[in-house]
């Protein structure tokens, strides 16, 4: 039986040091397996967060040999020879070992303003497969927050995370936006409060999504756009200032009751 | 001692799909809701759902209804389901599908924009709603945008450790820990929603997730509900068998609804010869009239691959064992020959992901080798079936957690859409029964200080067990003993090693502190292990029959007197190690124009 030799990093907020473990290693094992294999021996309370070991839930991202992957999707024979290092996401501050606080995320979600499409017919809504397929693209997001790791706005600038969504959530508005049935318009708040322009394209984000969302082309680079041309479209901004059309908040469109 | 202590109209424990669409009644009606997860919301379980969720909607097959899905779902059942929930998720998971597309859901489309159904193993017609092979993710995401569009509180990362009554006895909320930083954490709330999901980390292959330890099971037990059809396990016939790390994962069914079949080593459809006398009349007898069912229903009958999951799960295993095996000890799942790489692609992206990277494996020109895994607890907390109510006052149940809506075997696609139903309707019971107003008083101080005791107590022990030894042996052993053939000597000593696994979960050594410490959150994991070990064995040993998803090598046959109560346990103590007591509880008398329907049929 094979084995291997692992540097993680252990630690908490207050700091910490990598450890080495070196245990077996079967035929078809993924990063996550080792760890699990760890816990079980060397150090049980070496903590990490998982859920469905199937690539599904997004739980269990690090940076496995410096790159942000998930730990369960992760082949070890993919990897180079010698010592796997194992450190957790860099953008999210550290709770303990390979564990960090994601609410960051989370606190985003709760800026949303949520969908707000007309009343429902009593036999539902009618959509079209090539309507609903952009949207669906997004939707594949499992909420890893790997792109958020790898986006050096915050990655490399603590104080953005105050204005600045990030890739995942930049996807979430582009699929509002491109929903066939949404009423609300976001163009303003992506552009003033959620940092879009912060984004210079550099496509780290769409390399590091493990479901191989087109991030860059298919969601920010389509928002940009409608949020330039909203806000630069004299005829657009007549259009506005004409309707007055206000911008609803995400709790206005909660409490609209269920036809 | 006090504790960071939140109170709520209603406290949700889990945020699966269940605990989500329960949160969202509840908020509606005007309640204050805490939702509390193990997990990150939008972890649970309920994201590795694939195939779609049943709804008798009839958008491609307009002679679809709810009378044939309610149908169809006591057959598949094996009639032990409670046929009022059986009724009422087949009446209304149509109204609950489409109110998705409300909060932005986005399923996959028939030509004229409708949502499309695919078909599934055991439904008559395309009935399931869904998304490519990722409808789980789905419904998990739209529930989540929902319930944070609301407003909801969710404490994220916390093991709720026990429920705690107040001096009447009526439940009154629970004792859990902040597992980030190991700190108690209490809820008072006038009504409880269990919503914990399953129960399948007990078995050695299994396609759930850590958090599948049945603590709401475990839970609703200790604090006075009854748990029924306990012995009831889905071993789902499709489950990765190679490479070993990945065993168990789950190979969504939608992959036979759309054409994939069974081969075994000699490259023989097999499942032609186990095809049971009460399926014959509706399933194809040859490969001919089988293909051409895919197209046109009405042109053939349907592939004995999609025969109810216990069906296949036996067939597979039988085949296994005449030696007629693949190399790492299952069979094969054909789709390649038989669909187009394109359509493959399209339909099952994250099938073929999951085999590329994790096997190597391109399903699009290779079989996939695949045998059965422990998916699944039909059994559960017996409730109410339009309010959601157990036996407990004050706690409802939702979800995999409950039992009763699937009788002994559930049918593929009918686990969200019971989600939704029922979770809708446990918010709605747990509503009404706050409207009555008589309500738990607060908390017993003693019960809570002794919850906490027990969960720190293996911190102080001086030596003691490693609690990942114990949970390896208890899989071991179940996957052994009470796995998906079941014979008495091998229960009786399963609860004989149950036993001697309580003394050893008592004598559990924690190392670490109690931050984010997973050692010592499975030694709290356990205890709730045990228990639905324990009522799981005991249900088994007593149904000496088979039906569903309980087979017994000695006791092959189905038997009807079997057919007419759910074996019921209720904890005598309510603590983790009390003693399980075991009653008949009889079926709920089915009313005549329910068994007209099943009459019809036959």
């Amino acid at each position: 039986m094979a084995e291997v030799t692992m540097r993680v990093w252990r630690g908490d907020a207050n700091g910490g040091d990598f450890e080495n473990y070196t245990v077996a290693q079967n035929e078809g094992e993924v990063v996550l397996d080792i760890i699990h294999r760890i816990q079980a021996t060397d150090a049980p309370d070496l903590a990490c967060r998982w859920n469905c070991k199937a690539g599904k839930c997004g739980s269990c991202a690090a940076e496995v040999n410096g790159k942000p992957r998930l730990m369960c999707m992760t082949r070890m024979d993919t990897l180079p020879e010698g010592p796997v290092t194992v450190t957790p996401m860099k953008t999210f501050p550290i709770i303990r070992d390979l564990v960090t606080d994601v609410s960051f995320n989370y606190a985003q979600a709760e800026k949303v303003p949520a969908l707000l499409p007309p009343p429902m017919p009593a036999d539902g809504y009618r959509m079209y497969q090539e309507d609903v397929a952009r949207g669906q693209e997004f939707r594949k997001c499992i909420e890893c927050f790997m792109c958020q790791d790898v986006c050096h706005v915050i990655r490399d600038h603590e104080d953005n995370k105050q204005h600045y969504a990030g890739p995942r959530f930049f996807i979430r508005y582009a699929e509002l936006e491109m929903h066939p049935l949404d009423t609300n318009d976001r163009r303003d708040l992506v552009r003033e409060d959620m940092g879009l322009g912060y984004c210079n394209i550099t496509k780290c984000c769409t390399e590091v999504c493990p479901e191989h969302i087109k991030i860059t082309d298919n969601a920010i680079i389509p928002l940009k756009e409608r949020v330039v041309d909203a806000h630069y479209d004299p005829v657009a901004w007549l259009g506005r200032k004409i309707r007055r059309r206000t911008k609803r908040s995400a709790s206005d469109a909660a409490i609209q009751p269920a036809p | 001692m006090t504790y960071e202590h939140h109170d709520y109209d209603v406290l949700i424990i889990g945020a699966g799909g269940a605990g989500l669409r329960a949160a969202i009644e509840a908020k509606q009606r005007g309640l204050s809701v805490g939702i509390v997860t193990k997990s990150l919301l939008g972890k649970a379980h309920t994201v590795m759902a694939e195939g779609g969720m049943a709804a008798a909607m009839g958008n491609v097959y307009p002679e679809d209804n709810w009378m044939v899905h309610f149908r169809d779902t006591m057959r598949g059942g094996k009639y032990l389901n409670n046929n009022r929930m059986a009724e009422l998720h087949a009446k209304e998971a149509p109204a609950r599908v489409l109110e998705l597309e409300q909060w932005g859901a986005l399923f996959d489309r028939t030509k004229d924009g409708k949502i499309l159904q695919r078909d599934f193993g055991g439904h008559r017609y395309a009935r399931l709603a869904h998304v490519g092979d990722r409808t789980g993710l789905e419904l998990i995401r739209t529930l989540q945008q929902k319930v944070v569009s609301m407003g909801t509180d969710v404490f994220m990362e916390v093991k709720v450790l026990k429920l705690v009554h107040d001096a009447n006895g009526k439940v009154a909320g629970c004792v859990g820990y902040r597992r980030q930083n190991g700190e108690f954490i209490t809820f008072g709330a006038k009504a409880v929603i269990l919503a914990t999901g399953g129960a399948g980390k007990s078995w050695k292959f299994t396609s759930n997730s850590w958090e599948g330890t049945g603590d709401g099971h475990a839970m609703g037990l200790w604090a006075g509900a009854k748990l029924i059809d306990m012995e009831c396990i889905q071993f789902h016939p499709t489950g990765m068998v190679w490479p070993l790390s990945v065993r168990g994962l789950l190979v969504t069914e939608g992959v036979r609804g759309d054409g994939g079949v069974l081969r075994n080593s000699e490259g023989k459809r097999f499942m032609f010869d186990y095809v049971a006398p009460m399926f014959r009349a509706e399933t194809a007898e040859t490969e001919e009239e089988a293909d051409k069912w895919y197209d046109d229903h009405t042109a053939g009958r349907r592939p004995p691959e999609l025969l109810p999951r216990d069906e296949v799960a036996r067939a597979i295993n039988a085949e296994v064992k005449a030696g007629r095996g693949t190399p790492h000890g299952g069979v094969y799942l054909d789709i390649a020959t038989r669909r187009p790489a394109e359509f493959i692609r399209r339909r099952l992206p994250s099938m073929y992901h999951q085999f590329m990277e994790l096997a190597g494996v391109d399903i699009t020109t290779e079989a996939m080798e695949i045998g059965p895994t422990c998916h699944y607890i039909m059994g559960g907390v017996q409730v109410v079936a339009d309010t959601a109510a157990t036996a407990a006052p004050g706690l409802f149940a939702a979800g995999e957690v409950a039992g009763g809506m699937h009788g002994a075997n559930r049918l593929g696609g009918n686990s969200l859409s019971d989600l939704i139903v029922f979770g809708k309707r446990a918010g709605e019971g747990a509503a009404l029964y706050i409207e009555a107003g008589d309500v738990a008083g607060p908390m017993d101080d003693a019960a809570i200080e002794a919850a906490v005791a027990e969960a720190l107590a293996p911190f102080d022990r001086e030596e003691g067990e490693n609690p990942y030894d114990i949970q390896r042996d208890l899989q071991e052993m179940m996957q052994a003993n009470v796995g998906i053939i079941r014979t008495q000597s091998e229960l009786d000593d399963a609860a004989v090693q149950l036993d001697a696994f309580t003394e050893r979960v008592k004598n559990i050594k924690v190392k670490g502190g109690r931050a984010y410490n997973p050692g010592w959150n499975l030694a709290t994991d356990l205890p709730a292990m045990i228990t639905v070990c324990k009522s799981v064995t005991i249900g088994a040993s007593l149904r000496k029959e088979s039906r569903g998803g309980h087979t017994r090598e000695d006791f092959p046959a189905t038997d009807p007197e079997f057919g007419k109560f759910n074996f019921a346990h209720s904890s005598n103590g309510g603590n983790w190690d009390s003693p399980i007591v075991t009653e008949e509880s009889p079926l709920l008398p089915m009313p005549d124009e329910l068994k007209a329907l099943l009459e019809e049929a036959k």
